[in-house]
């Protein structure tokens, strides 16, 4: 209870209540004058008042609500998740049919349900997905549905809720835990194996519906949208239902402190088709939206360059043929094959394209922006010359701003939810009075903030930057030519720029130390890290990912060359 | 800026921190508002081990953005700071006391009061006699406030006494006012520390009550036990009782002698020199001009007459007598190197001929008999004096021209 004052007589505290409903010292048998406070829990919904010839234990058990296992609670956060993204604009058929599917398939794998003998726990009726058109339908995946009732799992997909359920007898035990039945189990077993799912497995989860469907969302899109709270993620429990109480271990499982990392999502998402035995995911081709042609035209729109750099990246995506489907596509549990991240994918071929164009040495970019501002002079049809140095004034400026609004908004970003947590009973008092103190102390300085803090997320866009081509401050670069830093030779428009560095000349052996390349801000060119700085921000990476990327698509670029010239030449010539 | 992809809570609200303090730095309190209210999230999360966690951060700095922010009024702040009381059971006194100083700046002595008060009567378990320090500060600052009291109460008798009629409940109040505070003061000033206010204070009561016994045992072992730091303050107000009460002059010299050690720029060097001066014993008026020229050692003593004149007097006495001539020798030793251009360059010279003439007066004297009639500002002043036609200039020109022999020995 919450009354935590100390007794008058015998300074100890440790009270219970008279028939009257006064709080008496358990110790020293002093009355007080105090009377029970309502304490306001909606949270307990059978709350009785409590005196001290009832029970304790019958009251908790009222307390106790429903029991749950975890996985339901995946289950409900996926859901969740699912609904969110179609509200983006995501088809229903990511939530009703594949997302739905994949979780069941993980539960059968992960022997959670589904299956005949569920390894050390019963399996209660589990609630699934609302919707019942998944059964009757026409897949549309027939590869899928066809795979999964091929699996040698007894559990029939359509009487799906028959298990009966019987009581565990661990669960007196670890109900003390945790408000799940097993959610002690749950973090103790060695769940290797079994791959046991965790928060950001539910995002993996999602992004391999997505890329099933090749939705026109990047994993990079995903997560932003999770941060920017257009997906459920961060409190998603406070959703569950009344009678899922979360405490003790849930905890641990459910209740993130931290931001899903991309890298970590995505190896993920690999483990979690392999373990689902999936087969090759649907192609990868050139109308795709996670194609490189397609994405690299966004990009370039995003970073305000050029259209006609479009032509460029086709070229260099043709050149070492990673626009064909069979590189594109996952293959889970391939081994042999790296696998993609499109989005980095695409950003680092429009970086390599700007070296190609552009060296960016920090001399040779800024001569160029001068001799083509010359050429622009005498420019006087068609549309003016690209300039690198003036779509460097621009984006810098923009970048800054962004960055630091950025920053800022993680800095002053708000992790409580409403529904405060407690890891026992013992301390809830403890923490609803902590909570009442935040609460009362956050008002006092909101106040005093003077700008009413917006409650709206911001609305949420595919698109961070835009820039508008009806501008007439020159700010909009999408119609700008490359005539300016091209020269004709032989018939071809080629780049005047002669030269190419590459950024190593080894590729480090990703299995043993996690890279392909190290990147050090110090060690590079400004302007290379300015780009690698700008398509960071886009995709909410750090600048060494899209790094490694440009390094393997240069080594593919220059094979030839590279296995002739001597090791030490770093540059080549085109 | 942080460029981390990589963000959990902890390093969020450590970003956070980051914001607010610039912001104070740059007295951004709205912003630091801002930035304070999400960082109040932290106090949900255990922080234990952390060296200063986020209720000593938010106690802080709350206190800072409430004092300076326009829109913040004392009633906010006294319910942020009962608070803050509740937060912390470790600092609950520290957090009273700061309360309290922060009530008295804005003259609420009656609610400080009673915040001291309230916080002698706490008692906490163990933690009563962990904050113990804390508590004999919070008993001393009562009793500096009984002390307040009773000087009020004091003043309104004497002016009822000059009015002529008396008032018993006055008096009697300001005697258990007295009682209070003496028995508060007595006990901070045993323990070992810098305590200048509550001695003043305490050594007032003393005196009014009569007890100069006690009040001069309390002031010799606030200036001498070794145990105290050194305070310069405490041999000043040592100084200041003897002076009061008609001591001898040795005692008097004796007070100021560790004065004159520990800071030899004091302005009571002045008086201390002027006794020397005038004492029959040889070594003290050594003493006198060690002290006078110490003290001139000192940028803020340059354009003092009082000082000069005291330098003044004795180089004259000491070149008439012409006995000692090696004392101002010693003295001039250490300093013939730079009081020159220190004290007596000529632009020097020119200025303190425009602004203070006295001055130049004792100066020139000064220096005619260091550098001869033939230095600098000598030169300037008593040919200056004597274009003015004033007499003195003339007989000091006199004088020093008369005794240039002794510079040529000095400087020797």
């Amino acid at each position: 209870r919450d009354f935590n004052e100390r007794c008058a007589q015998c300074s100890e505290v440790n009270w219970g209540l008279t028939d009257g409903g006064r709080f008496y010292c358990r110790s020293c048998h002093n009355v007080t004058e105090r009377t029970r406070e309502v304490v306001n829990t909606d949270f307990i919904s059978n709350t009785r008042v409590q005196t001290i010839s009832k029970n304790l234990r019958k009251q908790e058990k009222n307390d106790k609500g429903c029991e749950w296992y975890v996985c339901e609670g995946f289950q409900l956060i996926l859901k969740k998740q699912a609904e969110a993204l179609e509200a983006l604009g995501v088809c229903p058929q990511m939530k009703d049919e594949i997302l739905c599917n994949f979780w069941r398939r993980y539960l059968q794998k992960s022997k959670q349900a589904y299956c005949n003998r569920p390894v050390g726990e019963t399996v209660k009726a589990l609630s699934v997905c609302d919707s019942s058109t998944d059964v009757d339908s026409e897949p549309e995946t027939p590869s899928l549905l066809h795979f999964l009732s091929l699996s040698e799992s007894e559990g029939d997909l359509q009487t799906d809720c028959s298990f009966a359920s019987s009581a565990s007898n661990m669960s007196a035990s670890t109900s003390v835990c945790s408000g799940s039945v097993d959610g002690s189990l749950y973090l103790m077993k060695n769940q290797k194996e079994k791959l046991r799912m965790t928060m950001p497995m539910t995002l993996s989860l999602c992004y391999m519906a997505l890329l099933w469907l090749r939705e026109p969302m990047t994993l990079s899109d995903l997560l932003r949208f999770v941060v920017e709270g257009h997906i459920p993620y961060l409190n998603v429990f406070q959703h569950f239902p009344e009678k899922m109480k979360l405490c003790g271990l849930d905890l641990k499982i459910f209740y993130v402190e931290s931001w899903p990392v991309y890298e970590e999502v995505y190896k993920k998402m690999l483990e979690l088709a392999a373990f689902l035995d999936l087969p090759r995911f649907p192609d990868i081709t050139d109308s795709c939206f996670l194609h490189p042609d397609m994405l690299c035209m966004k990009y370039l729109m995003e970073a305000n360059l050029p259209d006609e750099l479009h032509t460029w990246t086709c070229r260099v995506v043709k050149k070492i043929c990673i626009g064909e489907a069979d590189f594109l596509t996952l293959v889970p549990g391939n081994k042999s094959t790296r696998n993609v991240k499109y989005d980095v994918l695409a950003a680092a071929v429009i970086v390599v394209v700007l070296k190609l164009l552009f060296l960016l040495d920090d001399h040779y970019e800024w001569l160029l922006s001068d001799f083509a501002g010359e050429r622009n002079k005498n420019n006087t049809e068609g549309g003016p010359y690209f300039e690198f140095k003036k779509w460097y004034k621009v984006i810098k400026c923009s970048l800054d701003v962004e960055q630091k609004k950025l920053d800022e908004e993680r800095a002053k970003y708000l992790w409580r939810c409403e529904k405060p947590l407690f890891y026992s009973a013992k301390n809830k008092s403890k923490v609803l009075k902590r909570r009442q103190m935040v609460v009362n102390l956050q008002n006092q300085f909101g106040k005093l903030s003077g700008s009413v803090r917006p409650a709206e997320k911001p609305h949420p866009s595919s698109f961070q930057l835009s820039w508008a081509e009806e501008n007439t401050d020159g700010n909009c670069f999408h119609g700008h030519s490359l005539k300016g830093i091209l020269q004709e030779k032989r018939g071809l428009l080629t780049a005047m720029n002669p030269d190419y560095w590459l950024c190593t000349v080894k590729l480090c052996n990703e299995k043993l130390c996690g890279h392909l390349a190290h990147y050090r801000e110090v060690d590079f060119p400004q302007s290379y890290h300015f780009v690698l700085r700008l398509f960071s921000f886009l995709l909410r990476i750090q600048p060494s990912s899209i790094h490694d990327e440009v390094c393997v698509i240069e080594h593919k670029l220059f094979n030839k060359k590279l296995c002739k010239k001597a090791k030490y030449n770093m540059v080549l010539r085109k | 800026s942080s460029r981390e992809h990589k963000l959990n809570f902890k390093k969020s609200k450590e970003v956070c921190l980051s914001y607010i303090q610039d912001a104070m730095l740059r007295k951004q309190w709205k912003r630091a508002a801002e930035f304070l209210t999400s960082y109040i999230e932290s106090l949900e999360k255990d922080f234990s081990r952390e060296y200063m966690g986020p209720s000593e951060i938010i106690w802080r700095m709350g206190t800072e953005i409430l004092c300076h922010h326009s829109h913040s009024s004392m009633k906010e702040f006294n319910s942020f700071i009962e608070q803050m009381k509740t937060l912390g059971v470790k600092r609950y006194l520290k957090v009273c006391l700061e309360h309290t100083f922060h009530l008295l700046c804005n003259g609420l002595v009656d609610e400080a009061y009673e915040n001291l008060s309230l916080a002698e009567s706490w008692r906490f378990g163990e933690q009563t006699a962990i904050q113990d320090k804390e508590m004999k500060l919070i008993q001393a600052y009562r009793g500096l406030l009984d002390y307040y009291s009773w000087s009020k109460q004091k003043n309104i008798l004497l002016q009822h006494g000059q009015d002529g009629f008396e008032d018993l409940s006055v008096e009697q109040e300001m005697h258990s006012c007295f009682r209070k505070a003496a028995v508060n003061l007595k006990e901070i000033i045993k323990i070992p520390g810098v305590w200048d206010l509550f001695v003043k204070c305490y050594v007032d009561l003393l005196e009014f009550y009569g007890d100069h016994n006690e009040a001069r045992q309390v002031l010799n072992e606030y200036a001498y036990n070794s145990k105290f730091p050194a305070n310069p303050n405490a041999h000043v107000y040592l100084y200041q009782f003897l002076k009061r009460h008609g001591e001898s002059k040795k005692s008097l010299i004796s007070a100021l002698k560790i004065l004159h050690d520990i800071v030899p720029s004091h302005e009571l060097m002045i008086d201390f020199n002027m006794m020397l001066q005038k004492s029959k014993k040889r070594k003290k008026r050594r003493l006198g001009l060690e002290v006078i020229f110490a003290a001139l050692d000192y940028a803020g003593w340059k354009e003092n007459v009082k000082a000069w004149s005291c330098l003044a007097r004795q180089v004259k006495q000491i070149v008439i007598s012409e006995k000692h001539l090696d004392w101002i020798k010693q003295e001039w030793n250490s300093r013939k190197d730079w009081w020159p251009t220190f004290h007596f360059s000529r632009y020097l010279a020119k200025r303190n001929w425009q602004e203070n003439e006295s001055l130049s007066y004792e100066k020139a004297l000064v220096a005619g008999i260091l550098l001869g009639k033939d230095c600098k500002y000598f030169k300037y002043i008593s040919h200056q004096g004597c274009k003015a036609q004033m007499k003195r200039f003339r007989i000091l020109k006199k004088f020093v021209n008369k005794h240039n022999p002794v510079y040529l020995r000095i400087s020797g």
